[in-house]
């Protein structure tokens, strides 16, 4: 079959390294989303992400824009930092769920009271994929990681923790929503919320965060198909999608 | 003219998520190796029709879409 012309390939924010990620990894599809938002939105000259630390530390390899990494849970206040320096840049913090929730609450919390002008996009997977599968504070009930090996028991482990609904009551977030990759309907989605996150940014309407369910076949234990049931079945159920926030922060 | 899928076989991990994604069961894993050590998918084009879901899913930018010229 000959062909004749190109119409959908790699986002030309996104360079050919092929990734380090695991088959059927979240991270690849989320990278690849943020990239086709970029390039839509003409912004890959002005455009800085941040790598947190995690399983997309090396983010940075993959994308064709500025990118920084910052250490452990600090991405969004680097983030602010070079928001507040550079306020023509569009800015995207983008952190594990073990990054944002565990070490980083603090950054995070307070980067969104602040109403900082920048986008998180927080990648939900519930485990710590990096350092071979540990509980994360998104673990969710029951579920089996190397510290929970019988299953996480909110008696001694705590509860999962709901992050968008947690920012969200903060007067300073402009917008929350909670996404999921685990079709293309969700892809698209996601897609949606991340482009509206970062117009709403170059609107300078202040701190907007997308948080992905998103599958980590390796840790979990399970193929890649199963993976996305997992989400589709568990993860869903506690962590509800949609729009927790939207509303602007600053009436004057 | 119509629209078909096309796989880089080099960057295909095997993963799947593309098979479960395609309304028409035009995708499958060839037998052959790529250099990774992962069996790269094969796509049908007889069946596909260009919908771009496997791209949707893809998470290695493996597939592409391609106006082609009718056979
Ligand atoms: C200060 C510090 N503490 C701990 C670690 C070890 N560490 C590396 S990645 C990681 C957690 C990663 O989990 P997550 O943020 O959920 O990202 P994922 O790998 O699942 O994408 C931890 C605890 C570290 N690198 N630095
Ligand atoms: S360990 Fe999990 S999060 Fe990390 S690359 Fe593999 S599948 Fe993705
Ligand atoms: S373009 Fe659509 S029909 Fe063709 S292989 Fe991909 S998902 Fe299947
Ligand atoms: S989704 Fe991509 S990497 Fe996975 S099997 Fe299909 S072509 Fe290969």
């Amino acid at each position: 079959m000959e062909k004749k012309k190109l119409i959908r390939g790699r986002p030309d924010a996104l360079n050919d390294k092929i990734m380090h990620y695991c088959p059927g990894c979240g991270h690849g599809i989320v990278h690849r989303i943020v990239a086709e938002v970029v390039d839509e939105l003409g912004i890959k000259d002005r455009f800085v992400g941040i790598a947190p630390v995690g399983c997309s530390v090396f983010a940075y390899w993959y994308f064709n824009t500025d990118f920084h990494q910052a250490a452990h849970g600090r991405a969004p206040a680097v983030a602010s930092g070079i928001k507040r320096a550079r306020p023509e840049l569009i800015v995207m913090s983008y952190q594990g769920d073990g990054d944002l929730a565990a070490i980083g609450t603090a950054e995070i919390v307070h980067a969104a009271n602040r109403g900082e002008n920048i986008t998180v996009i927080f990648i939900n997977n519930a485990i710590y994929g990096m350092t071979g599968g540990q509980m994360a504070p998104t673990t969710l009930i029951g579920q089996k990681s190397t510290t929970t090996p019988l299953g996480r028991d909110p008696r001694k482990a705590g509860f999962p923790i709901k992050i968008s609904e947690m920012l969200a009551v903060l007067p300073g977030s402009r917008y929350i929503e909670r996404t999921t990759v685990t079709s293309p309907k969700e892809v698209n989605k996601t897609k949606k919320a991340i482009k509206k996150a970062f117009e709403l940014q170059m609107k300078g309407e202040g701190f907007t965060m997308v948080e992905v369910l998103s599958p980590c076949p390796t840790n979990w234990r399970l193929t890649p198909k199963d993976a996305l049931k997992f989400v589709e079945e568990k993860m869903v159920e506690y962590y509800p999608l949609g729009v927790f926030k939207d509303e602007p922060v600053f009436n004057d | 003219m119509a629209r078909k899928a096309f796989v880089d076989e080099e960057r295909c991990k095997e993963c799947g998520l593309c098979i479960t994604a395609c309304p028409k069961s035009c995708i499958s894993f060839s037998s052959k190796l790529n250099s990774k050590g992962f069996h790269p998918i094969e796509i049908d084009h007889e069946k596909c029709i260009g919908c771009g879901f496997c791209i949707d899913m893809c998470p290695d930018t493996a597939i592409e879409l391609w106006e082609v010229a009718e056979a």
